[in-house]
């Protein structure tokens, strides 16, 4: 891959749900300080491909998931490895903006709270560098003890950043992170992520072809459970090998 | 007016058409007559059935109002804070005291809730955080039956088990108890208020999304932290409101505390100590009652302020849990 160091390798990834099988075989390397977007149809297994990378498939659901992903060169399926700590290793921001039941600045603080972060001041230094990060200190400076349910979706979702970026992860995932947000925040989302990838790899999901463009530089174009086609943003858009590609960029499946 | 609008929206179409409340499915190819009386029909089922709805509401105020009318003798001769406060119940003599029977449903309440609201909350926390699936699906039904089984049988494995185990635990502590105390009311009641909180809690429970777990998840939270942070959190509306519901049932539960608390009127010291809680004074003198003056009308003062509590409860919980699902929504 010209130009790109890998962060996250997926090898021979396969997520079965009973006998049938949600993502066939998937090898791809998602490289360090890009953003990826992740694009297809709805029902190809976006989701559950992002998901396979923050190990939260349940198991319990029915879900099975062959293969290996390495993380920093690190399996994260090898049965030896603490689950927590790799989910730490991302950030994820879903479709909805998700906050905690509890204040704005607790959400923020809530990663380096369960990770021992106890000094008062510390953590509110920490908490103040994130939701600067993520372009959100400016809106709620104030009223920081307010309940985050508070807040307007569009900030909900950069709050989720921020309590994401807290858990210092150097990844960041995204579930269509803007799907539910007005015009103005998706493009506030947008722009952070943005600014984010220079200190941090982010994969994206989206359906939104237009919103691929303006923030992709690697696309991975899944299809059925496959990947049909991954490759620099440009020559995927510009240059698309195979014909389902062809024929989604162009708005015949989608 | 309700006949006018159906006519108009004759032949319509095959849609069907929302008219004032009335939702009345047209066909446009079947014969008048039995189209009108289909709807007729439909009027009158609703008619019907809001009546019908009324009835248990129509039935609470009846009882209460009975309730007070038959209370309003003793409430004639005797002040009320004397009747609640008094610490002497002797009908023959006319002394009407009810101190000891509000103090002994407070006492096994009390520790009743003690024992049971900790126990049923982390069960539900086990069985909707930890359990896998299967488990879960097999408990549910398991609780429910709990909460169904009749109260007595509750009351007989209290007699054959709670009974003589809190008589072996009072004399290893040094104190003479018959085992018929408060402390075994109170365990037995216990068992009996678990399924109403579990069952409530575990709905609760469940109605918190996948996302918002896999959120604390994906911050490096293990599930402890999930359900301690997030579930219980996002629930502490809906758990108040299974544990007014677990009390509401607690407070007026006869049979099964009846059977091994002891039904001596004294306003109990220790836990070891027998009690006389209200339902149970009810359920006991019913028969006796006619032939001293006055003690028909204080049973039923008694009745009238057990259900006035119990009332409270329940609709305190309902509010509670309405409120609740408002907010997570
Ligand atoms: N937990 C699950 N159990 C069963 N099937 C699932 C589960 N999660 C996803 N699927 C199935 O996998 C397919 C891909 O889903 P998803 O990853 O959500 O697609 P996308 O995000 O691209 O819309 C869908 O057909 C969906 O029904
Ligand atoms: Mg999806």
């Amino acid at each position: 891959m010209e130009g790109f160091r890998t962060h996250i390798s997926i090898q021979n990834l396969n997520v079965n749900h009973g006998s049938r099988r949600i993502l066939k075989d998937i090898t791809l390397d998602i490289p360090d300080r890009r953003i990826t977007v992740i694009v297809g149809p709805s029902g190809c297994g976006k989701t559950t491909l992002l998901k396979s990378l923050n190990r939260l498939l349940d198991p319990s659901e029915g879900l099975r998931v062959h293969g290996r992903i390495l993380v920093d060169g690190e399996n994260i399926y090898s049965p030896d490895v603490e689950v927590t700590h790799i989910r730490r290793k991302m950030g994820l921001l879903s479709q909805k903006p998700q906050v905690l039941p509890m204040s704005i600045f607790d959400n923020v603080a809530f990663a380096p709270r369960i990770h021992g972060l106890r000094e008062k001041k510390t953590l509110a230094r920490t908490v103040e560098h994130y939701l600067k990060l993520a372009g959100l200190w400016e809106e709620v400076k104030d009223r920081l003890a307010t309940p985050a349910s508070e807040l307007s979706v569009g900030q909900q979702q950069r709050l989720c950043l921020a309590r994401g970026l807290a858990a210092e992860p150097g990844i960041i995932l995204g579930d269509e992170p803007t799907s539910a947000l007005d015009p103005q925040s998706s493009k506030h989302v947008e722009q952070r992520l943005i600014d984010l990838k220079s200190d941090y790899t982010v994969v994206v999901v989206t359906h939104i072809l237009r919103q691929a463009k303006r923030i992709a530089d690697y696309i991975v174009f899944l299809y059925l459970g496959e990947v049909v086609e991954h490759g620099p943003a440009e020559k995927v858009f510009e240059r698309p090998r195979d014909p389902r590609t062809r024929a989604y960029l162009t708005g015949e499946i989608s | 007016m309700r006949f006018r609008l159906l006519q108009k929206s004759d032949g319509v179409g095959k849609k069907p058409q929302r008219t004032d409340g009335i939702l009345a499915v047209l066909e446009t190819d079947g014969p008048a007559p039995s189209r009108k009386r289909r709807l007729i029909k439909d009027l009158a089922a609703r008619r019907f059935l809001f009546g019908l709805t009324l009835v248990p509401g129509l039935l609470v105020f009846v009882m209460l109002f009975g309730l007070f009318w038959k209370a309003r003798a003793i409430l004639a001769v005797k002040p009320l804070g004397r009747l609640l406060l008094g610490t002497t119940w002797k009908p023959s003599q006319g002394e009407f005291g009810m101190l000891a029977f509000l103090a002994g449903t407070l006492a096994v309440t009390v520790v009743a809730m003690v024992i049971a609201v900790p126990i049923s909350l982390l069960t539900a926390v086990t069985l909707s955080e930890y359990a896998p699936r299967r488990m879960r699906h097999a408990a549910r039904p398991m609780v429910d039956l709990l909460a169904g089984l009749p109260s007595v049988v509750y009351g007989v494995w209290g007699v054959l088990v709670i009974v003589p185990f809190v008589e072996r635990l009072a004399s290893m502590l040094g104190v003479s108890s018959s085992g018929y105390s408060i402390l075994a009311g109170g365990i037995v009641l216990a068992i009996m208020v678990f399924p109403t909180i579990i069952h409530v809690s575990l709905e609760v429970f469940s109605s918190v999304s996948k996302d918002l777990r896999d959120a604390a998840l994906s911050l490096g939270a293990n599930r402890w932290e999930v359900a301690k942070k997030v579930v219980l959190r996002k629930s502490r509306q809906g758990i108040i409101a299974a544990v007014v519901l677990g009390l509401s049932r607690a407070f007026g539960e006869t049979m099964a505390v009846l059977m091994v608390v002891g039904n001596i009127p004294r306003v109990p010291k220790s836990l070891f100590d027998p009690g006389y809680p209200l339902p149970a004074l009810l359920a006991n003198n019913y028969g006796e009652m006619m032939s001293v003056p006055l003690y028909d009308s204080a049973l039923m003062l008694a009745a009238l302020i057990l259900m006035l509590v119990v009332l409270t409860f329940n609709v305190a919980a309902r509010m509670i849990l309405i409120r609740a699902e408002r907010t997570a929504g």
